[in-house]
């Protein structure tokens, strides 16, 4: 059994399906934070089986867009003193702003400098997000 | 300030006030002269589109106004390099209203994030084309009466079609529309389209091989050209070109009063026998496409009008 410090005041990111701590860690970009980030992998889970998980300590605004985006079954903890203070549900976000690029060789950003990728939720039973300029559907 | 990037930008309502514009150009084209005297449109043509332009540019001088603009990428600041942003915002310094046309999805919703004048989306590749949609939804209209409790058939390239997509995406607004899609299995329409606009809100649909089997049923015949731009094989493009042609026999199976539209060009998807037939009503089509975008030059340019 690994252990790793539990908190004193931070965010956790729990419940992130097996094998996608690293893809969440590159989203939300906490390579450039100066805190202390622990990655866990493959812990035990009763609902999953096996999960990540992200440990953040110190205060941080997390985009909850990009997780809700990435899988809205991702629950974030704020923790405080060492206690939960808050759990935060996530929700499918109507748009995504500047987190995913649209692979349609034939769209206008695969050319146009600087304009912003934007992805606007077409589906939300199926989770379906499409570029809104060209309409492709985003394949994760 | 509004643009005209998706048909689905205006609402019906709203669609259906520009068609009554449009419909009363038809009726008294004198009221309609000189509405646009003194204002310019830029026609900013990255690829070629002959039928179109001249459209466009029709358009505005039936309105009085004037015409001013690039037809291929090589003869505007494009083959230099210069973003679309950076071109609309010179335009928008030359012109009042704008019509683009850019073989790039998006374009033209570029252009109108970064414009101070109107944008019209004149075809942005595959994707939209919405005042041919304009264009389909006066004739239909026009010929049928109103734009419900129709059977629609559409036949030919229903994949890659960007005036087919657009048409479906309108239509489905309206009460009681049933759709025949029509299209070799290569061709078949998009998953999404059957999926996200018929599907999802219920609409009545069917999907069909062979034209001779379902014309029987239709109010509208909506033909398309396999384009052979949309092709990356050559010998795909061969084989399926004469899918789907429609002549006197097929005809001969259909409703005396239903209407053949085509987006066009055609090849040779509708034999020219047809032409003569009253039922084909493409040219008549094209006709309507100027009156259509007429009123949305005036509407977009906020002109009416007056009495006369």
């Amino acid at each position: 059994m690994l252990n790793i410090d539990s908190l004193e005041r931070g965010v956790v990111i729990d419940h992130i399906r097996a094998g996608h701590s690293m893809e969440i860690y590159r989203y939300l970009e906490l390579d450039r934070l100066d805190c202390c980030v622990a990655i866990i992998k493959n812990a035990r889970s009763n609902q999953y089986g096996r999960k990540d998980i992200i440990k953040i300590e110190g205060d941080i605004d997390i985009d909850l867009d990009v997780l809700g985006f990435i899988d809205p079954n991702i629950t974030v903890n704020v923790i405080d003193g060492g206690k939960i203070l808050e759990k935060k549900s996530l929700q499918l976000p109507q748009q995504v702003r500047n987190v995913v690029k649209c692979k349609n060789p034939r769209c206008v950003t695969s050319v146009e400098p600087g304009i912003e990728q934007v992805f606007r939720l077409c589906d939300s039973e199926k989770r379906i997000y499409r570029c809104i300029y060209c309409e492709q559907e985003y394949k994760r | 300030m509004r643009h005209m990037i998706d048909p689905l930008d205006f609402s019906t309502e709203e669609i259906s006030a520009l068609l009554d514009v449009a419909d009363d150009i038809q009726r008294r084209p004198d009221c309609y002269a000189h509405l646009c005297a003194g204002k310019k449109l830029a026609t900013l043509f990255y690829e070629p589109s002959t039928r179109t332009r001249l459209s466009f540019e029709a358009a505005m001088l039936n309105l009085g106004g004037s015409v001013l603009g690039f037809s291929s990428a090589d003869s505007s600041s494009a083959a230099k390099g210069e973003s679309i942003a950076d071109t609309i915002r010179v335009i928008s310094c030359y012109a009042d209203i704008c019509a683009i046309r850019h073989p790039k999805e998006g374009a033209p919703l570029v252009a109108s994030q970064f414009s101070a004048i109107p944008v019209i989306n004149a075809g942005d590749g595959g994707h939209q084309h919405p005042t041919q949609t304009l264009t389909d939804l006066l004739t239909i209209r026009s010929l049928k009466g109103s734009l419900g409790g129709l059977t629609i058939g559409l036949c030919g390239d229903l994949k890659f079609g960007r005036t087919v997509h657009s048409l479906i995406k309108s239509l489905a607004r309206y009460p009681d529309m049933h759709f025949v899609l029509i299209s070799p299995s290569e061709l078949r329409t998009p998953d999404y389209i059957v999926r996200e606009v018929l599907q999802a809100n219920g609409i009545d649909y069917l999907e069909a091989e062979r034209l001779e089997d379902v014309i029987a049923k239709l109010d509208i015949l909506y033909m398309t050209r396999v384009q052979r731009e949309r092709f990356f094989n050559e010998e795909d493009y061969v084989r399926l070109k004469d899918s789907y042609i429609l002549d006197e026999a097929k005809l001969r199976l259909a409703k005396e009063d239903m209407a053949v539209l085509h987006p066009l060009p055609r090849v040779n998807e509708i034999a020219v026998e047809v032409d003569k037939d009253p039922r084909a009503a493409y040219f008549k089509q094209v006709q309507y496409g100027v009156y259509v975008r007429m009123a949305l030059i005036l509407n977009l340019l906020g002109l009416e009008a007056q009495a006369c």
